[in-house]
């Protein structure tokens, strides 16, 4: 590298290294710009309010119960719904992970084809489903079986139908990575050994996959807390969660301060809840396997 | 794999059927609500009614007829390629610098760069919204735009870096010592062999854009509206079925792309 620098007629002021790295500066400056400093200012208004710095938009979230309320709905939610998504996923993922080339082409479209299916799209639908006059109450009221429309949607049930379908890839991606890891030789030595097969999942493939299980679940877990459309179009009144009062404090009763409060609580929850799980995925890997 | 799962089918075949069940139950969980949009939207009927009293093609006449629904989409289609070029172009340059250059706090700038993808919708979204109704750019297609890209780069610099960290760079250090210009090198060895990076990206930036519904939302108060918040309205306050003929004409578009975006992956 530097016979060739040393043989061009012009020196170049910048190494070649710095001015490479010099590509970084636009997407920086863009997203201090259009991004940072959003934020920051958001966060801002939390705390400074009427000319003055104060903490009244954090205390009237803990003494009025009915926001107390809401903060746990949404944590419950989540939890929730990653439970579900575990129950569901595992399984899945063991099946992707030891499926031969064809059947996991087959699953993984399965799974992808939804996921980048318009999240509109997915909520419209299971409205058609499970509304009062949609396709399974019509089918099940037709048949007889019931008498009356099952109340599926406009309640929790129909969030967490709808939270799941959505989460679901993001609790089977990681799982089946770490199963795709784990060496075939350990199970076959486990039954040499003499263990039965619910023995040799449960204390030898079972702790391996554990990391893919936190991954998945903590995933799962941080995206949901921010979720607004599903429980807005598929929940019922009752089912307000945390970005839904963000919502309402600003389009209804204005209240910037107290809006840009939550928003700041959800967003130091959800980096906080990301930077603890660096230990078992790194977030830009993830994404990469969605591809 | 095999071997250990054969092993183990052979020895019980039902728990492997029962696998199979809850694996074909799920997945079909997962298609369920995109299935049930397609013959809902040849339904003749104003509401959400099954079975329907009748088929039809009205509400895919309607979506060509009334102007808010395909102004929509044209302005997403617009927002989406821009805000692709924009963030393609920005993510990709960053990726570049950040694997090959040399950029200090090297870690602290790539999770800048991440960080969009992590922050919940909602808070981009208020916090855009508030700068941008100050910049007076709030409802504006240059305000979609920017908010779009803000969401979309992180995609880019995933897929970009992931290309990037499997590279094998002493064919780029041949080019160099034969007498390649930086950008000739760049041109003939580094662009195409990233392309499949970059091409994934664009993908994954477009989608987010075209799709994007929380931004928009707080964005499109009275300016330019983009079919997500055309869809929300349609869905929230009237439950229009203009919305199931969309949705099939999205659904189709997704998987079009998807298997075009498959196959072109296939071929080296």
């Amino acid at each position: 590298m530097t016979a060739i620098a040393a043989s061009t007629a012009r020196a170049p002021l910048l190494g070649e290294g710095t001015r490479v790295g010099l590509l970084v500066v636009p997407a920086v400056l863009f997203l201090a710009v259009a991004f940072v400093h959003p934020v920051a200012t958001l966060i801002g208004i939390s705390v400074h309010d009427k000319g003055g710095w104060t903490i009244e938009h954090y205390v009237r979230l803990w003494e009025v119960p009915a926001y107390l309320k809401v903060l746990q709905r949404t944590l419950l939610m989540g939890a929730g719904t990653a439970l579900i998504c575990l129950v569901l996923g595992y399984p899945l993922a063991y099946r992707l992970a030891h499926a031969g080339p064809r059947a996991r082409a087959l699953i993984l479209a399965g799974i992808l084809i939804p996921f980048w299916t318009n999240l509109l799209v997915r909520a419209y639908g299971w409205l058609v489903l499970l509304n009062p006059k949609g396709m399974l109450n019509g089918a099940l009221v037709g048949a007889g079986l019931v008498e009356d429309p099952l109340p599926l949607v406009q309640n929790t049930l129909g969030v967490f139908i709808g939270m799941t379908q959505i989460m679901l890839p993001y609790m089977v991606l990681p799982i089946a990575a770490v199963m795709t890891r784990i060496d075939p030789a350990l199970m076959r030595a486990a039954y040499g050994l003499g263990a039965g097969p619910v023995t040799a999942f449960r204390r030898v493939y079972l702790p391996m996959t554990l990391p893919g299980v936190m991954a998945g679940t903590l995933l799962v877990f941080t995206i949901s807390l921010g979720f607004f459309v599903i429980p807005a179009l598929l929940g019922g009144t009752r089912d307000i969660m945390l970005a839904q009062l963000v919502e309402l404090n600003i389009n209804q009763t204005l209240n910037w301060g107290f809006a840009a409060a939550l928003a700041t609580l959800l967003l130091a929850t959800t980096l906080t809840l990301y930077a603890a799980a660096q230990r078992w995925f790194r977030v830009g890997a993830l994404w990469g396997d969605l591809a | 794999m095999s071997a250990a799962v054969a092993h183990g089918a052979r020895r019980r075949a039902w728990p492997a059927r029962a696998l199979d069940l809850h694996v074909g139950l799920v997945l079909a969980f997962l298609a369920l609500p995109t299935l049930a949009v397609v013959p809902m939207s040849f339904n003749a009927a104003e509401f959400l009614i099954f079975p329907p009293p009748g088929y039809s093609t009205r509400w895919y006449a309607a979506f060509f007829e009334r102007r808010e629904w395909w102004g929509s989409a044209i302005t997403s289609l617009v927002v989406a390629v821009l805000a692709t070029a924009i963030a393609t172009v920005l993510g990709t340059a960053a990726a570049l610098a950040i694997a090959r250059g040399r950029v200090p706090l090297r870690g602290a700038v790539a999770a800048l760069l991440l960080t969009p993808m992590m922050v919940p919708a909602i808070v981009t979204a208020v916090a855009l919204y508030r700068v941008f109704a100050a910049w007076g750019i709030a409802g504006t297609i240059p305000g979609l735009v920017a908010a779009h890209v803000v969401m979309a780069l992180p995609f880019v610099l995933v897929n970009v870096s992931a290309v990037l960290n499997r590279m094998d760079w002493t064919v780029l250090r041949a080019a160099r010592s034969l007498g390649a210009s930086p950008l000739y090198a760049f041109r003939r060895i580094t662009l195409p062999m990233i392309r499949p990076g970059v091409l994934a990206g664009a993908l994954f930036a477009f989608l987010t854009s075209f799709d994007e519904v929380v931004v928009s939302l707080f964005m499109t108060g009275i300016g330019a509206m983009t079919l997500p918040v055309q869809m929300w309205t349609g869905i929230r306050f009237e439950i229009n079925p203009i919305v199931a003929a969309v949705s099939t004409m999205l659904i189709l578009v997704t998987a079009s792309t998807f298997t075009a975006f498959a196959l072109l992956r296939r071929t080296p």
